[in-house]
């Protein structure tokens, strides 16, 4: 089989490349590396820098940063990915929908969108996670309905442009059913738009993760996540700046790969850039 | 060029590429011509020619855009002696750009700073270029916006461009590319977005400032009747190079080069159909003359009839959106289109003419009256019936770049009314698409392409050939051919033209285009400001109009024939009143008065 021309791209390479070595790292790691690595203390090397010993310091615990970094993986790839494929699920078709029938339709579900994105996103995840419980599961939904908001809100956006044009109003005199116009006609064409958004809503759902820890929510001290780790490193940034360093260039690397990937997805998936490279 | 002047421009060997994804483009390859003092001398050509390339050269604007000037000399000649443009450096095209050489742009709505007033974008130029203080800059635009004939133009210094029309804009474009007395005045398509009335006014501007001031006019356009109607020398070009040059009345006349006469034998001329009772194809060159024509239709009764048809839209305003006010885009309008009969609707932007065609198929939801096809009463069907409906009346739009989803391959958007209509299964399903290209004279390669592949064109025709798989009776084609150059504009008529008379399907052919609505008509009904205010046979309405709306938007049509030049030095046109109106307000209905059997005018006074 023949890769498309958008991942033989230099960027393509480096974003497929990147999110297959972090989904590797996600499943195996917790395989491969005692749970209780990441959790061991060494009282005496707290918040040391790199060393033999400790190839990318420690925390102000003197756990091992690389090992937590690792074990952490999982966690935040998990939560994050999955939040954000839940308000995909609910926020597509909520947009599409609303973007497509107008009207009456469009007003109740923008109202209903517009009341949860008044909430601040933190704060309605709190909200959420202490109602339902501090587990994974819940942290995932809160995470995740706390962003549907957003992406319904986008992607009403462009099924409203996209109802809109020509072609789609073709395909109706065309003799298309309401439900293929949407599949067959909208959606390929907001695709670009959701797929970025997705790439984004990752990053912060990372972050937001990391926020809902930090208030006793999300992953419970002292299992790892990289939001917890970003969090945890903030009284120490001015001694010890690689505690933040270390998380903060794993979510800078798996937001660049996903960004890199998704645009080369984006690529692949229209027909215009065919044959270009 | 007369002899023994030194020319005020003189381009040579002219040579500029862009820089693409596989190795430099060429945009313009070889082209030398020059400009004498007080010249207009027209640049046309169709899209990627490289006539805007050339002109931007000029102004060394063409590096703003990724191109490279590589080789050529542009010599422009100043007061202190010839400048060679391509090598001057940027200090020296600053003092020329805006002060010795002018230019206007095409789209004067987005040649104008938005977030500026008029004062500031005029006085700007004439601040940096002659030094002028705040005060005598104002005066200065003052003057100038009487010059191009803006009326009140105290007033209009304090406004944003939002607040004027399109035709009024194009006038400050002008007075600011006239602000500091060019010897040079550049303009780049400066009337493709106007209506027609506009663009008359516009041209009889440029051709009294040339004779006021005496400059030089370097006219890019891709409009052979506006050619005709401005220029005293004619550059053709065509892929980056210059094909032929001439004296507008030579090139005209005596065209040598093939290309110079096939386009000139694509463009419909007003006034040539005079005396013909059924259209006629245009007759292009290298094509055989064995083509079918329409005919005048035997009278085979209606097969759409529409009566009182209204369309309103609601302006929405206020903190709770409710309705504030009412566009009228379609005021009581009625007419028949018979079998086999091509009914054109004429007018400018704005007059209600796409929103008719639209209110017939319930794209946009007419207010009130009937629409009858084949005596089916379509504003009363359900969603589900007036889906059947669509399968007698189809549309094609007028971008070809927007009417085909980008995502789906061509065959695919073809098949899915034969599909949708079960009107064919199977693998039948590829034979008839198969079909279908052949009709509309398309490869049947292109059927796996993506519409991303084809040229505008080609594109028109897989919609053409869309509408067609439905085997339908009407087809409405709102503006079809106008974002088509003028050759394939020609083919693309030619196509409809043939397929009515193969198939016998109705036209209701909405376009702005006198010329061509000549060309493809049986019957013309001429709108303005939602209503139509004339509709005849074409003969009735195109050789004895008799609104006053008709006449004056037939006097505005530039003729693509040097000898008959129609465009004054002071052309104006009452501009067009908004359509919109308070909630309530009741619209007088259409009255109208036969003049002739079948030929009637509106007599309902417009308020």
């Amino acid at each position: 089989m023949k890769l498309p021309a958008a991942f033989r791209t230099s960027k393509g390479l480096i974003g497929t490349g990147l999110v297959i070595a972090i989904l590797l790292v996600a499943v195996l790691a917790p395989m491969l590396i005692p749970a209780d690595w990441a959790t061991k203390m060494d009282m005496r090397a707290r918040l040391s820098p790199p060393t033999l010993a400790h190839p990318l310091g420690t925390d102000q615990l003197g756990r091992d940063l690389l090992y937590r970094v690792l074990l952490g993986t999982q966690t935040s790839i998990f939560i994050a990915g999955a939040a954000v494929l839940m308000s995909i699920v609910i926020g597509l078709p909520l947009g599409l929908i609303s973007g497509y029938a107008g009207g009456t339709t469009d007003n109740v579900l923008m109202r209903l969108v517009d009341t949860l994105l008044s909430f601040p996103a933190l704060l309605l995840a709190l909200t959420i996670s202490a109602v339902l419980g501090p587990n994974l599961h819940n942290t995932v939904i809160a995470i995740g309905i706390a962003f549907t908001p957003f992406l319904a809100r986008i992607i009403r956006g462009e099924a409203l442009r996209v109802a809109q044009m020509p072609y789609v109003e073709a395909a109706r005199t065309a003799g298309n059913s309401d439900s293929r116009l949407i599949l067959r006609h909208i959606l390929p064409n907001i695709m670009p738009a959701i797929i970025v958004q997705s790439t984004i809503s990752l990053a912060f759902a990372i972050l937001a993760e990391a926020g809902l820890s930090f208030l006793g929510l999300g992953t419970q001290p002292p299992d790892a996540s990289w939001g917890l780790m970003i969090q945890a490193s903030r009284d120490y940034l001015d001694r010890a700046p690689w505690t933040a360093l270390v998380p903060g260039a794993a979510v800078a690397l798996t937001v660049l790969g996903l960004n890199m990937f998704g645009d080369a997805l984006r690529d692949a998936l229209d027909p215009r850039s065919k044959g270009a490279s | 060029m007369p002899d023994g002047q030194t020319p005020l421009v003189s381009i040579e060997n002219l040579r500029v590429e862009f820089q693409g994804e596989d190795g430099p483009i060429v945009g313009v390859e070889d082209v030398s011509f020059s400009i004498a003092p007080g010249e207009t001398v027209c640049v046309v050509g169709e899209s990627g020619s490289g006539k805007s390339v050339t002109s931007l050269s000029l102004m060394r604007l063409v590096e703003f855009g990724g191109g490279r000037i590589v080789d050529g000399r542009l010599e422009f000649a100043r007061d202190g002696g010839v400048v060679d443009v391509a090598q001057a450096d940027p200090d020296t095209m600053q003092a020329i750009r805006g002060n010795e050489i002018g230019m206007i742009f095409q789209e004067p709505m987005t040649s104008l700073n938005p977030v500026f007033t008029i004062e500031r974008q005029m006085t700007d130029g004439l601040r940096m270029h002659r030094g002028l203080s705040a005060e005598a800059a104002r005066a200065r635009a003052l003057e100038l916006l009487r010059q191009v004939r803006i009326p009140e133009p105290e007033r209009r210094l304090k406004q944003y461009p939002h607040e004027l029309s399109g035709g009024m804009r194009q006038r400050v474009v002008i007075a600011m590319a006239m602000a500091c007395e060019p010897r040079l005045l550049i303009a780049d398509e400066p009337t493709t977005a106007l209506d027609v009335t506009i663009q008359a006014e516009i041209l009889s501007l440029i051709n009294r400032l040339k004779r006021e001031t005496g400059m030089a006019v370097l006219f890019i356009t891709h409009d052979m009747a506006v050619v005709a109607q401005v220029a005293d020398r004619v550059v053709v070009m065509y892929r980056g190079n210059l094909v032929e040059e001439g004296p507008v009345q030579e090139i005209f006349a005596h065209p040598k080069e093939p290309y110079t006469r096939a386009l000139l034998a694509a463009v419909p001329r007003l006034g040539e159909m005079r005396g013909k009772s059924a259209p006629e194809p245009l007759r292009l060159v290298g094509e055989d003359e064995h083509r079918l024509t329409p005919t005048a239709p035997a009278e085979r009764g209606p097969l759409l009839e529409v009566s009182h048809l209204t369309t309103r839209f609601p302006v929405k305003g206020g903190l709770f959106r409710r309705t504030v006010a009412n566009v009228h885009a379609v005021e009581d309008v009625s007419f028949v289109i018979n079998r086999g009969e091509t009914l054109a609707l004429v007018g400018e932007s704005g007059c209600g003419k796409s929103s008719c065609g639209r209110s017939i198929l319930r794209l946009s939801q007419p207010t009130s009256g009937t629409v009858l096809l084949d005596k089916r009463d379509i504003l009363g069907l359900n969603d589900r019936d007036l889906r059947r409906a669509w399968a007698d009346m189809q549309m094609v739009f007028q971008d070809p770049f927007a009417s085909l989803n980008p995502y789906m391959r061509l065959s695919e958007q073809v098949a899915e009314p034969l599909t949708n209509y079960g009107l064919a299964r199977g693998s039948e399903v590829q034979d008839r698409v198969a079909g279908l290209f052949d009709r509309v004279q398309l490869p049947r390669s292109f059927m796996s392409r993506f519409p991303h592949e084809l040229s505008g064109g080609q594109r028109q025709r897989v919609a053409i050939a869309r509408a067609l798989a439905v085997r339908p009776k009407l087809i409405i084609a709102d503006e079809a051919v106008s974002a088509l150059d003028v050759s394939v504009q020609a083919q693309v008529l030619n196509l409809m033209m043939e397929l009515q008379a193969e198939l016998d399907i109705s036209f209701l052919f909405i376009s702005h285009d006198m010329a061509v609505v000549e060309r493809v008509s049986h019957r013309v009904g001429v709108m303005y400001r939602g209503r139509l205010v004339e509709i005849g046979d074409r003969a009735q309405v195109m050789e004895s109009p008799q609104h006053a709306y008709t006449r004056s938007l037939l006097s505005a049509v530039p003729i693509a024939d040097p000898a008959r030049r129609t465009i004054g030095e002071d052309m104006n046109f009452r501009p067009i009143p908004s359509p919109v109106f308070p909630i309530g307000h009741e619209a007088a209905p259409s009255v109208y008065e036969e003049v002739a059997p079948g030929h009637l005018v509106l007599s309902t006074a417009f308020d």
